[in-house]
């Protein structure tokens, strides 16, 4: 794969279920590093829309590619090449901290030997050597979201999706994630993170706004609150959302 | 559901399951043929509780028509009956019944020496010499009509379908309700590996309890086992991959931890502890429930284990209830796998 080429590529993307068209031709591109804010409102699509990109939903027609990997025929490459980390938490909590890295970087098919030094880097790294051998249901929620993030990208995926990472997390712990995305980013994991939290959409390099199932407004944060003569991002989600057809709850 | 639950059960246990023993087929040994035994016969046929299904001609016989399970007695009627009733004033009739389930056999017994004195009483009211027909009974298979025989396979196959179908169920929906199962799709891991490894521990597990249930009711219970070990314990996989993947399906369905439990329970264990066979006999159930009782699949593993051990069949006596049952993981196998499918398109 090129490095200057777009990550994701998605052109008309649409997804019906039955009569009802659930993401409605969405077109974006998603460059190499960057971090890309996709938000919506409850029952908007983005959740549709992104498991179409994770290789979990074959759309029902448009194009797309992630990581170079078409998403109708080459679904196992895309798995391979990203990163998933969801709103429920998604650690087994009656593993250790240990076990639950060595179980995910197991599935991802990293060699054993890698794995354990691996393990010992990632540990040091989130300073939780001395819980190695915790149960993760013991841990603080902010802790296990940051261990499940480091898991998701354990295998250095190209792409990283992020579904409402920071979902009932403190607001220090969100601010230090935030951090943690950012050092992602800069070593070149391309993020595509959905959020509810408006202030994190202005933390992201450009967001996209679905209302509908359709794009509305895809640019960075600080040229759509211009456009919009919006003083957040929180004025300009309400001003598209307020259109939605869509049940709102 | 709850309003419906009561009104099944009285339904159930009131009318349709019955310890009662209607139309039991016979067969008949008569080695006089004469007018005596023609009448004795006739009683029988019109008691509402015995069918002479066919006349056999020779002892050899009797086995092979008790192995096939749909005959529950074979009378024996001796040489000159009419003879020896009228001029030495005693006759023998003997009784051989299938056994693997006592209380079964008991009654149906009872049931035939009732009719048995009757037709004596008719025919001969007025005799003033003591005049018997004795009857002689054997219980095959299971002499001492011991109880264990029959509940040791009853509990196998209940065991068997509650921790296969009720624990790969709720295994697999934790994943779900954990949110795990979402990590484990978009990972590189193919799903077929992920049912399989979440199935395997069961499997395992099933096969040891197996091996528990087995050696308690053999050392402790005395409860033979006549046919091959091996042979039951392939018979016993199978059952545990058909209670595999209706576990699968249940967990295909259902997004709950308690709602997966709660239809292994309700939905799997009373039809298996009711319709199987087990704690009554499905000979006497209504038509209809005679036919829900074919999609038990506990029914039929229920008639192969209690073959194997008690009557020690091999698999050409079993072909039947194995297909059957390998139909079944088959099928159900099919539904789960497309359900687990449909929902990731």
């Amino acid at each position: 794969m090129n490095s200057t080429e777009p990550v994701i590529i998605a052109k008309d993307l649409t997804k019906k279920f039955g009569s009802f068209t659930a993401v409605d031709q969405i077109s974006f591109e998603v460059q190499r590093g960057e971090i890309f804010g996709f938000l919506g409102a409850n029952g908007a699509g983005k959740t549709t829309a992104m498991r179409m990109l994770s290789g979990l939903s074959i759309p029902t027609s448009g194009e797309a590619t992630v990581a170079g990997y078409d998403v109708y025929h080459q679904q196992n490459q895309i798995k391979a090449n990203i990163g998933y980390m969801s709103q429920k938490f998604s650690l087994y909590e009656d593993l250790t901290v240990r076990e639950n890295i060595w179980f995910y970087g197991g599935i991802y098919g990293i060699p054993k030997k890698e794995l354990k030094q691996k393990i010992d880097a990632l540990l040091h790294e989130l300073a939780m050597t001395e819980e190695a051998n915790t149960f993760v249901r013991a841990l603080p929620l902010g802790w296990r979201q940051k261990l499940a993030f480091s898991i998701a990208i354990i295998h250095q995926p190209g792409i990283v999706f992020l579904d409402e990472p920071t979902g009932g997390v403190d607001p220090i712990t969100r601010r230090q994630f935030w951090e943690m995305i950012y050092n992602t980013a800069k070593s070149g994991i391309t993020i595509f993170v959905t959020t509810h939290y408006m202030d994190e959409a202005e933390y992201c390099d450009r967001v996209s706004i679905m209302v509908d199932g359709r794009i509305e407004a895809l640019d960075k944060p600080s040229i759509l609150k211009k456009k919009y003569n919006a003083s957040s991002m929180d004025d300009v989600f309400v001003q598209l959302a307020r259109g939605a057809k869509r049940g709102n709850s | 559901m709850l309003f419906g639950m009561p009104i099944v059960w009285i339904i159930l246990f009131g009318f349709a399951l019955t310890t009662e023993v209607k139309e039991s087929k016979i067969a008949v040994l008569d080695h006089s043929k004469d007018e005596m035994t023609q009448q004795l016969l006739q009683q029988i046929e019109a008691s509402k509780y015995f069918m002479i299904d066919r006349l056999i001609d020779s002892p050899s016989e009797i086995e092979s028509a008790l192995e096939g399970r749909r005959i529950k007695m074979v009378m024996i009627l001796p040489k000159d009956f009419q003879y020896q009733l009228n001029h030495q004033n005693t006759t023998q009739i003997e009784l051989i019944t299938d056994a693997t389930d006592p209380n079964l056999a008991n009654t149906v017994v009872n049931y035939a020496n009732q009719i048995i004195r009757d037709f004596q009483e008719r025919n001969y009211p007025q005799q003033e010499l003591p005049m018997t027909i004795n009857i002689e009974s054997r219980m095959l298979y299971n002499p001492q009509l011991v109880g264990a025989y029959m509940f040791v396979p009853g509990v196998i196959a209940l065991i068997l379908m509650l921790i296969c179908t009720m624990m790969t169920s709720v295994a697999l929906v934790r994943e779900k309700e954990l949110g795990t199962m979402e990590v484990i799709l978009v990972s590189p891991l193919k799903k077929i590996m992920f049912i399989v490894s979440k199935a395997i521990p069961y499997l395992f597990l099933s096969l040891i309890i197996v091996a528990m249930i087995l050696s308690l009711s053999y050392f402790v219970l005395d409860v033979p086992i006549k046919g091959s070990l091996i042979f039951l314990f392939l018979e016993s996989a199978l059952f545990i991959f058909t209670c595999l993947s209706l576990g699968l399906l249940i967990s295909s369905v259902t997004n709950s931890q308690q709602v997966a439990m709660l239809i292994s329970l309700m939905a799997l264990m009373l039809p298996t502890i009711m319709l199987s066979g087990f704690m009554f006999p499905i000979e006497n159930m209504p038509r209809l429930l005679q036919v829900i009782s074919n999609v038990v699949p506990a029914r039929w593993f229920f008639t192969i284990i209690k073959s194997i051990m008690i009557k020690g069949m091999g698999i050409a006596d079993l072909l039947k209830e194995t297909a059957i049952l390998i139909g079944f993981t088959i099928v159900l196998m099919a539904i789960s796998i497309g359900k687990f499918k449909e929902r990731l398109a």
